[in-house]
C-alpha cells in the first residue's frame, strides 16, 4: 500500500513536470475561461446582466467560469495520457512492478492539483474585475470540496477518453460536449430566458445542479437546494468513469505497440 | 542449466486472426536468445505475452520460474522491456528518465545508479538536456539504460536495431554482448539472420505463428546437411527455366546474377538426378559449385520461402 502511494506520487510528480514545462498549454487552459469571463462581463453582460435579478452579473457567471476552467484543463489531461499511450511509455510502466492504480492515479492526482491551481488563478482574476463573495470559511471549504470532487470525476472521464483515443487530437474532443452542456445550463444565462424545450433539458442535465450549487456557495455562502443532486451526478460520473477507465486500461495493451 | 524462459505451445488470436499457432522454445539462464522471423510472424505478440502485456489464449509461458498468466507481478519484478518504440519520456531530461525508473523500481541509490548508467552509455554530456533534443541512437541507448535499472534477470529487446545505420547497429551489438557477459539473460527479436548469428547463443525461427526450427546457429546450419549446389546460368531466363523443371523434385532458392541454389543431402543419387533433369530439359549451366549452408539458407528452407513448387 505504501509502495502504491509512493509510486502514485512519483508518477504524479512526473506529470506535474510535464505541465510546468509546457507553459503554452498552461496558458491555453487558462486563456479560454478568462477570455470568456471578460467577454461576458464587459461585452454581453450589459444586455444579459439585467436578467439576473439581485445577483450582479459577474457574481452570476463566476461559478460557470470555474467549471469551464476545469473542463478546459481535463481536456489536456486526456491529451497528456494519450501521448504516453502512443509513445509506449505506458507499456514500459505496465511491464514493471507498478500497480495500475499508480499509473492512472498519478495522472489523476496531477490533473486535479493543476486544475485547482488554475481555478484559484481564475478566481483571482474574477476578484480583480469585481467579483465579490458572501461566503465564509465554511462556504469556501464546501465550495473547494465540491470543486475537487468535480475535477476528480471529470478527470477520470478524461482518463477514459485519453486511453481510448486513437490520436492525440481526438483525446480531448470529449470536452466539447461538456462545454456545450455548460452553455446549455444556467451558467451564463438564467434558464427562464430559454425556449421551453431547451429549458427542460437545461434544468435536468448534470451541469445545472453543479453550477447552481457552486453559485449558491459563492454568492450566499450556503449550499442551496441542489447540492444533493449535484453530488449524485458527480459521484455517479466518478464511479462510471473509473470503472470504464480500468476496463479500457486492462484491454489496451492489445492495441498498443503491435 | 536452468531455464530463464520456458514456452510451450503458445497460442494467441486477435478476433478471428490467429497470430500465434504453436510457439515453443526455452531459453537458458545467462544466454542470448534470438527469435527470428519476418514481419508479421508473431514476434512482438510473443514478447507482449512474455512481458505480461497481453494474455495468451492457450499454452504456457514461464519467465524466471513464474507463470506469466498466473503470477504477472512476480514476472514484472524480474524483467524489463525495450520495445520497438523508444519508450522514453521526451519531456524529461535523460537523467530524470533514469531517476523516474529508479524510483519506480525502488532501487537503493537512484541518483547513483542514474549517474553510473549515463557514464556507461556515453550520455553524460547530454544528461541534463531534454530527451526531445536527443538523436535516435541516443534515445535508444537511454531506453536500454532505463531497462537495466534494478538489474532485471531477463531483458527483452524487440527488434533492437531496426531503423539503425550500420554504426549505431554495431554499437547496439556491443551493448548486447556486454549485457550477456554480465550474466543477464537477453531475449531479442530480429528480422535479420546476420544479427541472430552475431548475437545469439540460441535461435528459434518463427514463421506464420509457429516455431519451425530452433537450435544454435551451427545446429540450424546442419538442417541443410549436404549444403547446397549452386548453379550459374547464362541469363535469368535460363535460370528461370531451370527453376521450373527442378521445382518438382529439388528444393531450391534463387540467387542474384542468374544463380540457383539447390538444397542437397550430399547423396550421389540426388545430385545426379538434378543434372539428369537439366540434361533432359536441354538446359546447360555455365558452372556449378558446392556451398556451405548459411543461416539464410536455413531460414529459406524451414520457412519454405523462395520455394517455387507450390
Amino acid at each position: 500500500m505504501t509502495r502504491t502511494l509512493a509510486d502514485t506520487w512519483t508518477l504524479a510528480k512526473r506529470s506535474l513536470r510535464h505541465i510546468t514545462r509546457s507553459p503554452d498549454t498552461v496558458i491555453t487552459v487558462l486563456l479560454m475561461p478568462i477570455a470568456l469571463m471578460l467577454l461576458f462581463a464587459y461585452v454581453w453582460g450589459g444586455a444579459v446582466g439585467r436578467q439576473t435579478g439581485s445577483v450582479s452579473y459577474i457574481n452570476f457567471i463566476v461559478p460557470g467560469i470555474v467549471v469551464m476552467t476545469v473542463v478546459s484543463g481535463i481536456a489536456y489531461a486526456a491529451v497528456r495520457l494519450n501521448m504516453d499511450v502512443q509513445s509506449g511509455i505506458i507499456n514500459r510502466f505496465r511491464t514493471m512492478p507498478v500497480a495500475p492504480s499508480s499509473i492512472l492515479g498519478g495522472q489523476v492526482a496531477s490533473s486535479t492539483l493543476s486544475n485547482v491551481v488554475s481555478s484559484v488563478l481564475v478566481l483571482l482574476v474574477a476578484f480583480a474585475i469585481g467579483f465579490r463573495s458572501q461566503a465564509g470559511v465554511v462556504g469556501w471549504l464546501v465550495f473547494a470540496g465540491i470543486l475537487v470532487l468535480f475535477t476528480l470525476s471529470t478527470t477520470w472521464l478524461a482518463i477514459f477518453f485519453g486511453l481510448l483515443a486513437k490520436t492525440m487530437e481526438g483525446a480531448g474532443a470529449f470536452s466539447y460536449v461538456l462545454i456545450l452542456l455548460i452553455f446549455i445550463s444556467p451558467a451564463f444565462v438564467p434558464t427562464n430566458s430559454m425556449t421551453p424545450l431547451l429549458r427542460g433539458f437545461a434544468e435536468n442535465q448534470p451541469m445545472t445542479p453543479v453550477v447552481e450549487t457552486m453559485r449558491s456557495l459563492l454568492v450566499n455562502g450556503t449550499a442551496g437546494p441542489k447540492v444533493w443532486t449535484a453530488l449524485a451526478w458527480i459521484l455517479g460520473l466518478l464511479v462510471i468513469s473509473y470503472l470504464l477507465s480500468v476496463a479500457v486500461y486492462k484491454r489496451k495493451a492489445i492495441v498498443v505497440n503491435t | 542449466m536452468e531455464a530463464a524462459i520456458e514456452v510451450k505451445s503458445l497460442r494467441k488470436s486477435y478476433k478471428k486472426v490467429s497470430v500465434l499457432k504453436d510457439v515453443s522454445f526455452s531459453v537458458q539462464k545467462g544466454t542470448v536468445f534470438a527469435l527470428l522471423g519476418s514481419n508479421g510472424a508473431g514476434k512482438t505478440t510473443t514478447i507482449n505475452i512474455l512481458t505480461t502485456l497481453i494474455k495468451a489464449d492457450g499454452g504456457t509461458a514461464a519467465v524466471a520460474g513464474y507463470d506469466v498468466a498466473a503470477r504477472p507481478h512476480k514476472v514484472r519484478n524480474e524483467i524489463s522491456l525495450t520495445g520497438q518504440l523508444a519508450a522514453v519520456d521526451n519531456r524529461l531530461t535523460g537523467r530524470e528518465n533514469l531517476l523516474l525508473i529508479g524510483d519506480l523500481r525502488h532501487v537503493a541509490d537512484s541518483a547513483g545508479t542514474a549517474a553510473d548508467l549515463l557514464r556507461r552509455f556515453g550520455l553524460e554530456e547530454a544528461a541534463d538536456r531534454g530527451v526531445s533534443t536527443f538523436s535516435g541512437g541516443m534515445r535508444r541507448r537511454l531506453d536500454i539504460a532505463m531497462s537495466l535499472i534494478g538489474s532485471p534477470a531477463v531483458i527483452f529487446l524487440d527488434e533492437p536495431t531496426t531503423g539503425f545505420d550500420p554504426e549505431a547497429r554495431n554499437e547496439m551489438w556491443r551493448t548486447i554482448h556486454k549485457l550477456a557477459q554480465g550474466g543477464t539473460t537477453v531475449f531479442l527479436t530480429t528480422q535479420h539472420l546476420e544479427e541472430a548469428d552475431e548475437l545469439a547463443d540460441h535461435i528459434a525461427v518463427l514463421h506464420q505463428g509457429r516455431t519451425v526450427a530452433s537450435g544454435t546457429a551451427s545446429e540450424l546450419k546442419k538442417l541443410v546437411p549436404g549444403g547446397l549446389i549452386e548453379l550459374t546460368f547464362h541469363d535469368d531466363e535460363t535460370r528461370d527455366a531451370a527453376a521450373k523443371v527442378l521445382g518438382k523434385s529439388h528444393a531450391h532458392t534463387e540467387g542474384d546474377g542468374a544463380r540457383l541454389s539447390i538444397f542437397t543431402d550430399g547423396a550421389v543419387a540426388q545430385v545426379a538426378s538434378m543434372f539428369v533433369v537439366l540434361r533432359d530439359a536441354r538446359i546447360e549451366p555455365t558452372g556449378f559449385s558446392q556451398k556451405v549452408a548459411t543461416l539464410d539458407d536455413v531460414f529459406l528452407k524451414v520457412t519454405g520461402a523462395g520455394r517455387e513448387d507450390e
